[in-house]
């Protein structure tokens, strides 16, 4: 190990603090040291079990990326409302494995997160060796439009949002 | 309290408490075990954040004042359901589990 | 208004949880069953944030915040078991 940091983590600090803050719901000072502490002490006790996180290029973009996310995670539910109201022959399911770009191990997991909770799609395994993703989706017609729009929506922006380098 | 807030407050329940019924149903009715994962993640998820919200909001409509940690609440289970779900997905690959016929695309 | 659409959230909620039930017992598959169970959980915290609003009272929030915590260790543990087969080696 590459010498010993005090500071393990600053954004797991500070977000650690702030959902003791919301935890405790109050916001005075005395709760707002207590978060500190935790949220320094924590991440320095379980430094070796975290996955570094790579530095945020575009913070604006970020945040336009979250409510793209949330937009996409309403859009999502009516759609699966619609199929699971509708007659069972609408249901177009399908296996898709779509290649990933991404090479960076966090950033991975945040898209594969993403890709559960937004339009018709869960992932179901991760082939790290090959860095495929099995996606099983309700419904799709078209399987290579869907893999498109998985690149075009999810890993372009994140690719850009992070710096990391496309393969 | 106001009107409006009981009013957004109502709308957000009955909007969640359907959303967690589309996700019952979906459990219910879908062919197989990978159709049937989409339901509880999202519909479900989605239902119960939007009542928590509605708690949000009844309670930041009293005097105490506002209240965040229903949020946490929120938070939590947006990050749990994807990862609960894609543990199932991969244990249900694992075994084996049938396919329903109309499925394209070789799981294995 | 709330006083009447707190007792029709209740029952919308209730009927999802039936509908559960059918799919924990009925299965076919452990996985199945795992992800029925998961669903009881999430509805349960609906009940239970349902109760907190009924009753006007922030108390009922830690045990809501107990409930998604569990059932998240839980179905995530049962989820591994499965994966990893169930014979013990």
């Amino acid at each position: 190990m590459s010498g010993f940091r005090w500071l393990a983590h600053p954004t797991l600090t500070l977000l650690l603090t702030v959902i003791w803050l919301m935890l405790a719901n109050t916001f005075g000072f005395g709760h707002l040291l207590l978060g500190l502490l935790l949220g320094w002490a924590i991440p320095l006790l379980c430094r070796d079990f975290l996955i570094a996180m790579p530095r945020v290029r575009r913070p604006f973009r970020l945040g336009l990326f979250v409510l793209q996310v949330f937009a996409d995670i309403l859009v999502a539910n009516l759609h699966v409302a619609r199929l699971v109201l509708g007659p069972e022959a609408r249901l177009n399911p399908a296996f898709v494995e779509v290649p990933m770009a991404i090479e960076d191990e966090f950033v991975l997991a945040l898209l594969t997160n993403i890709i559960s909770l937004t339009p018709g799609t869960v992932s179901a395994d991760l082939d790290v060796e090959r860095r495929t993703l099995l996606l099983h989706a309700l419904d799709a017609p078209d399987p290579a439009r869907l893999v498109a729009e998985v690149k075009r929506r999810y890993e372009t922006p994140l690719l850009e949002i992070f710096q990391c380098s496309p393969t | 309290m106001p009107f409006w807030i009981e009013a957004l407050v109502s709308l957000f329940l009955v909007l969640g408490s359907l959303f967690a019924l589309i996700g019952a149903i979906g459990l219910y009715r879908l062919p197989d075990f990978y159709t049937r994962l989409h339901a509880p993640t999202k519909a479900t998820t989605l239902g119960v954040g939007g009542m928590v919200i509605a708690s949000m909001l009844f309670f930041a409509g009293r005097p105490e004042g506002p209240s965040l940690h229903e949020l946490l609440l929120t938070l939590f289970l947006f990050i749990s359901a994807p990862v609960s779900a894609h543990m199932l997905a991969r244990a249900a690959l694992r075994r084996r589990l049938p396919v329903n016929g109309r499925t394209r695309g070789k799981p294995w | 208004m709330l006083a009447h659409v707190i007792p029709f959230c209740l029952a919308v909620i209730g009927l999802a949880m039936i509908l559960n039930l059918v799919r924990l017992i009925r299965g076919p598959s452990p996985a199945d069953r795992i992800l029925a169970l998961d669903t009881l959980y999430i509805n349960a915290l609906a009940l239970i944030v349902l109760l907190g609003i009924r009753q006007a009272s922030e108390l009922f929030f830690e045990a809501a915040l107990l409930i998604a915590a569990m059932g998240f260790v839980g179905t995530v543990a049962a989820g591994k078991y499965l994966s990893r087969g169930d014979i013990l080696d």
